[in-house]
């Protein structure tokens, strides 16, 4: 039944191009990108158990190697990919350190990648055009389409992966390491690598929505991939949605992206007005949306 | 017969506290050693050390003759020791069964599914500790025994050669515990070694082969359980050495309205019943002592008054109800709280942790009374510069006692304040209580498991035992009245 109501609502949204703007799509399909930062970042907070302040240290670095292999002229999907392989090299370079670490280190030590990157690509903006950004040449689709479903594509792969790997035996592995890492010690599990492993995946998903977002973009910014607003962006889609729940996430971008969107014309006041309502969802309901929903059916 | 686990010159620091001192047992093939000693005498700390929780700074842990001291934790435990927690954090989004087919699954990254197999096997182990019916319910809707039968069966699944057991009854109800003891016999049968580590020997009496007590991070006596509760340096331990009272010269004016009166007061944790239906009554000027063995409830009595759990029933201070006003409120009324655990602030000086304490007063009786304190505990003056959490376990407690004595309390509730102190620090503060007593008006409510120190000063004692209070009277009759069944 679920399953069945899922493949509608899917084949509805596969069918927008033939009845909605471009404007619309063009939308949607940061949305639909912002879900897979968010999925990613959930897969780490709801089920490792770390707070990664930093999900766009990971971004960053998919959307900046893409972009800049992209300026040297190798082919569009060979940048989406080295993308992903940069994010999972400088994540584990990162995690392996800071998992060692105790109690808040590692979402300090997340924060602080994040303005390094962000020194780094101002330092040697020769390279990387700096605060201005980095220009891309090539897209993925010129046809508005073709891009939404791309995404939308992207989204379902990633969506399947991380709720099937969050509930496999592997999964269920890294939730204990996340609850209670010493029973989960004591149980015979190696906690850190299990934390590494997932660190590695939640990188690998968001190097890679990185990179199409750039190429979407059409430009590599510090503002839209990089900056700290965009990684919180991200940590309240996720709490929104509702933690440990992977799909939650998704309905929390597209909430924040949509919403955002739709009270543009407000100016400054859509972003007081959409985090005023995050935060009234995160302070009375604590499992976010899809956990509510969820909780409210485990009691019944 | 086989030495499974074999434990030697286990030493391991915290600071300047020396937590396990030169420990050493060894268990065989399908027996059950009894590890015991009061809070603080360093077995938790032992059993972490063999698990590899905590580093240990000397010493050597053999499993079946193979070095693993340095190993880390999920490495031993694969090796083949299991521990059954007293407390646990189950995986709430899951049901039983995957909780303990959690336990069965090998530490790979690359299993996603588990076989078909594991799920048979988690059933057959959730029947064998008494789950059967309740295999597909969530954690949270299980009683407090099911959780600990469920902790149990993680500990089978993984089928140890060496199982340690902590606090194996704690908050179980007489029926639960004989299961219990079947179930940890069904060890011995299988050939494992098993250490089950307790506060007293009276609950592992009857499961165990032998006994191991320890005082101090050291090993005291071991023998069989017997012989191990007649030992006198245990029987000093538990309960002091003679014990003696001192009827005060003019016993304290007892009026109509008592200055704290608790009635019915009923404190649960989680499903565990942690007090029932407890009543008492201090009087103004008087010295109350609460005994009752480690983990009778005696803190949770405590932090009760204290506002610090939520609980049902009355606690009533100078005629008004407690109910809803915060710690804060609570301890700015006169009820000082003086914690088993200290709670100094580690990192500040020990004139610092005192100034905290009178916070509340004027400079000039903050002065005064701070003086008066180091005359008290002349010992402070001298680590006045000193960083708490430096000094000695003794001056750690003097200094919460005096910094509890700063807040010029009406009411002194001090938990257990011999937790872990050698027999010459507690005549030391046993001597600074004495002279409250005799040159102030202060009240003071005493826990304690230790019956010598609590009861030369007492007015009134109370006996807490599983929950409840089982006596009451005057200091001079608990010998005769209560004394044989204490320990």
């Amino acid at each position: 039944m679920r399953i069945l109501s899922a493949l509608v609502v899917l084949l509805a949204l596969a069918t927008l191009p033939f009845w909605v703007s471009g404007y619309i799509l063009g939308v949607l399909t940061i949305a639909y990108l912002f879900g897979v930062f968010a999925m990613s970042w959930d897969l780490l907070f709801g089920f490792a158990g770390e707070v990664n302040f930093g999900p766009t240290f990971l971004i960053g670095l998919g959307a900046y190697s893409a972009g800049l292999l992209d300026n040297h002229g190798v082919p569009v999907w060979l940048c989406v990919i080295a993308g992903a392989v940069a994010a999972v090299f400088g994540g584990l370079i990162l995690a392996v350190p800071a998992l060692r670490l105790r109690g808040p280190y590692f979402g300090l030590i997340t924060l602080v990648a994040v303005l390094v990157l962000q020194q780094v690509i101002v330092i040697f903006a020769g390279v990387t055009g700096g605060e201005i950004g980095l220009t891309i040449n090539d897209v993925l689709s010129l046809d508005p389409g073709h891009n939404y479903w791309l995404a939308l594509g992207f989204l379902l792969i990633s969506g399947i992966v991380l709720t099937l790997f969050s509930r496999s035996a592997a999964g269920l592995i890294l939730q204990a390491s996340g609850q209670d890492p010493i029973e989960a010690q004591v149980l015979g599990f190696n906690v850190v690598k299990h934390k590494l492993a997932a660190f590695a995946i939640s990188a690998l998903f968001s190097g890679l929505a990185g990179a199409m977002l750039v190429f979407y973009l059409g430009t590599a910014s510090v503002d839209t991939v990089v900056d700290i607003s965009v990684g919180v962006q991200i940590i309240i889609a996720a709490v929104l949605g509702g933690r440990r729940t992977i799909f939650g996430a998704v309905i929390g971008a597209l909430f924040l992206i949509i919403a955002g969107e739709i009270l543009r014309p407000l100016g400054q006041l859509s972003t007081f007005v959409v985090s005023a309502v995050a935060l009234g969802v995160i302070l009375f309901f604590p499992d976010g949306l899809v956990g509510y929903l969820l909780r409210r059916r485990e009691r019944a | 017969m086989r030495t499974l686990l074999e434990v030697a010159g286990l030493t391991k620091r915290f600071g300047g506290l020396v937590a396990v001192k030169d420990l050493g047992f060894a268990i065989r093939e399908g027996e059950i050693l009894g590890l015991i000693g009061p809070n603080g005498s360093g077995k938790s700390t032992a059993m972490k050390l063999i698990m590899g929780i905590e580093r240990a700074n000397a010493g050597s842990v053999r499993l079946a003759g193979e070095e693993i001291v340095s190993w880390p934790t999920h490495r031993i435990a694969r090796a083949g020791i299991g521990l059954v927690f007293q407390h646990s954090r189950p995986l709430h989004r899951q049901t039983v069964r995957e909780n303990i087919k959690l336990a069965l699954l090998p530490d790979s990254l690359l299993r996603l599914v588990a076989d078909r197999a594991v799920d048979e096997h988690a059933r057959l182990i959730g029947e064998r500790v008494g789950l059967g019916a309740v295999l597909d319910r969530h954690p949270a809707t299980l009683p407090f025994a099911d959780l600990r039968r469920m902790e149990l069966a993680k500990a089978i699944a993984r089928d140890p050669k060496v199982v340690l057991v902590d606090e194996p009854f704690a908050g179980l109800t007489l029926g639960e515990v004989e299961n219990f003891s079947a179930l940890i016999r069904s060890f011995r049968e299988e050939g494992k070694a098993v250490l089950l580590v307790d506060h007293n020997v009276k609950s592992v009496a009857a499961l165990v082969d032998r006994v191991l007590a320890m005082y101090l991070g050291e090993r005291i006596a071991e023998g069989p359980a017997e012989v191990v509760m007649r030992d006198p340096t245990v029987r000093r331990v538990y309960l002091g050495g003679a014990i003696g009272t001192h009827a005060r010269d003019i016993a304290p004016e007892k009026t109509g309205v008592p200055l704290l009166h608790v009635s019915d007061l009923s404190v649960l944790y989680g499903k565990a019943q942690a007090l029932e239906q407890v009543s008492l009554e201090v009087h103004a000027g008087e010295f109350v002592s609460v005994v009752g063995l480690n983990g009778a409830g005696k803190t949770t009595l405590f932090n009760a008054i204290s506002g610090l759990v939520p609980y049902s029933g009355r606690i009533i201070w100078e005629g008004t109800s407690l109910a809803g006003r915060t710690p804060g409120a609570i301890a700015r009324d006169g009820i000082v709280q003086c914690p088993e655990t200290r709670e100094l602030f580690g990192d500040m000086s020990v004139a610092e942790n005192l100034d905290l304490g009178g916070q509340h007063q004027k400079p000039a009786q903050r002065a005064e009374r701070l003086a008066w304190l180091l005359d008290l505990f002349p010992i402070l003056q001298s680590r006045r510069a000193q960083m708490a959490r430096t000094l000695s376990g003794g001056e750690q407690q003097m200094l919460a006692i005096a910094r509890a004595l700063m807040m010029n309390p009406r009411l002194l509730i001090l938990d257990e304040p011999t937790l872990g102190l050698a027999p010459v620090i507690l005549e030391q503060i046993s001597r600074a209580l004495e002279v409250l007593r005799q040159t102030t008006p202060i009240t003071v409510l005493l826990g304690e498991q230790n019956v010598t120190f609590a009861l030369p000063h007492a007015d009134r004692v109370y006996v807490l035992e599983h929950a409840r209070i089982i006596w009451q009277g005057p200091a001079s009759r608990f010998a005769e009245e209560a004394g044989a069944g204490y320990l």
